[in-house]
């Protein structure tokens, strides 16, 4: 039996009819669009379609569409719709990435933290992104990366709204 | 991809409805953050009939105290632990046990309750909720009843809970000053499960409790163990004494994670280290909460 839900992503509403069984990613992904949430492992593990959920990051491969009623998500897409934002910025500057399956869920799971905590310790940064696997890099030039956006802080960098 | 198992799906507004819908399906599965939940629908694991959400029920995701016990409701998440003062001031080592489990977008999701519901060997809840005397509160078709945390886990993912019935939460009894730990060994820093859980807890006068995980179909305490610390200074000779003990109060078993011999070894060690820290802390120092011991 479909459902219809209201839900909000990434500032704009969708009002959606789904199946009990269709995965929040899948919703996310083939009926509003959003296409920077990543089909990885789909068991919680890999963190590739990490999104915020009502502000928290979340594994959106591990929630239900009709669970998502009435919530909030924010994607990549809403962490960058102003141009990048700072932490990006430097991401590109530092090459973090290689083959960038990982890195919306990063950048997402990043984010968190860094408004979380605008100053953290390279040990929490790799605790934050400990869930969101990265089979090219090894880690360090994303959690320098990271550490050089903290350091920076938000708005400094030249066209990024904040980390 | 979409789940093949076809459910039906209800999010009940009370506790009561929650109760009716159970009574009145044949294979009910309850759903709360869903981080197991989802991965079984996925797998073939559980094909209930319905899903019953209870997100919506009002009341079940505090922490609060309560006839001088800490009772933390069935939708808490083990962030919600980790950032709670409460939790923090008076069982902290719930804490230190939650920031083990998996990652940060995984703790912001999953429950406290929920992790003792799946009820595998290696659930981080379960040796600190052994060590901490918990409850677990349910309610059902027969009214409510409290369930202790040493009757809960019947076997690998098998649980005390009856048909019909919900978790609605743990109570924790005010363990008073008291020093405790959880030590986990993990094949990495990061979201992995444990190879082998240890908690440890002890109080003034010289009591010591002590709960294993990982290590046994089901996390347990261990009464040989604690008899023996009882009064004991935790010197060498205490301490060589600890180890014959340690091997026959568990059974681990190989697998992908780890080998039973280094599961026996590694108990030994991770027994001493956390009756350390936690004597340590007792007396208000030691390694933070938080720290690993190993």
């Amino acid at each position: 039996m479909k459902h219809s839900i209201a839900i909000e992503v990434n500032g704009e509403a969708w009002a959606l009819d789904v199946e009990p069984g269709e995965v929040l990613l899948d919703v996310l992904r083939e009926k509003v669009g959003v296409k920077s949430p990543k089909i990885g492992c789909e068991t919680g593990d890999c963190g590739a379609c990490t999104v915020l959920y009502d502000g928290v990051s979340i594994r959106s491969c591990l929630v239900l569409g009709v669970e998502a009623d009435g919530h909030e998500i924010t994607t990549l897409e809403g962490l960058s719709h102003d141009g990048l934002s700072t932490l990006q910025q430097v991401m590109v500057e530092m090459s973090s990435f290689q083959c960038g399956f990982c890195a919306p869920g990063i950048v997402v799971a990043a984010h968190e933290l860094l408004q979380q905590r605008p100053d953290p310790t390279r040990e929490e940064v790799q605790e934050a992104i400990a869930g969101n696997l990265c089979r090219c890099t090894g880690y360090d030039p994303i959690v320098d990366a990271v550490l050089e956006a903290a350091r920076i802080g938000p708005g400094d960098a030249s066209q990024g709204k904040g980390p | 991809m979409t789940i093949a198992s076809d459910f039906d799906y209800r999010r009940p507004a009370t506790l009561e409805e929650a109760v009716a819908l159970l009574a009145g399906c044949d294979r009910p599965l309850l759903l709360a953050g869903g981080t197991d939940v989802i991965p079984w629908l996925r797998n073939g694991l559980a094909s209930p009939g319905m899903v019953v959400d209870i997100k919506a029920v009002p009341g079940l995701d505090r922490i609060e105290w309560r006839d001088g016990a800490v009772h933390i409701g069935s939708l808490v998440t083990f962030s919600d632990l980790i950032a709670s003062e409460e939790v923090a001031a008076t069982i902290p080592v719930l804490a230190e046990a939650s920031h083990t489990v998996a990652s940060v977008g995984v703790r912001n999701r999953a429950t406290l309750v929920g992790n003792l519901c799946s009820a595998v060997p290696s659930c981080d809840a379960g040796p600190a909720l052994l060590v901490l005397d918990a409850a677990v509160e349910v309610v059902g078709p027969d009214g409510q009843r409290g369930i202790p945390i040493t009757e809960w886990f019947r076997g690998v993912r098998r649980t005390s809970l009856g048909p019909g019935e919900i978790v609605t939460g743990i109570a924790i009894p005010d363990p008073g000053r008291h020093g405790a730990c959880y030590v986990k060994l993990s094949r990495y820093r990061g979201e992995d499960l444990a190879q082998v859980g240890v908690a440890v807890l002890v109080r003034p006068g010289g009591e010591s409790r002590v709960a294993f995980g990982a290590v046994a179909p089901v996390p347990f305490r261990a009464p040989a163990i604690e008899e023996y610390l009882a009064g004991r200074a935790l010197d060498d000779d205490t301490r060589a004494g600890l180890a014959p003990l340690v091997d026959a109060a568990i059974s681990p078993i190989d697998d992908m994670r780890a080998s039973k011999e280094y599961r026996y070894h590694m108990s030994r060690v991770m027994l001493l280290r956390g009756l350390a820290a936690a004597a340590a802390r007792l007396e208000g120092g030691g390694p933070p909460y938080g720290e690993q011991v190993i």
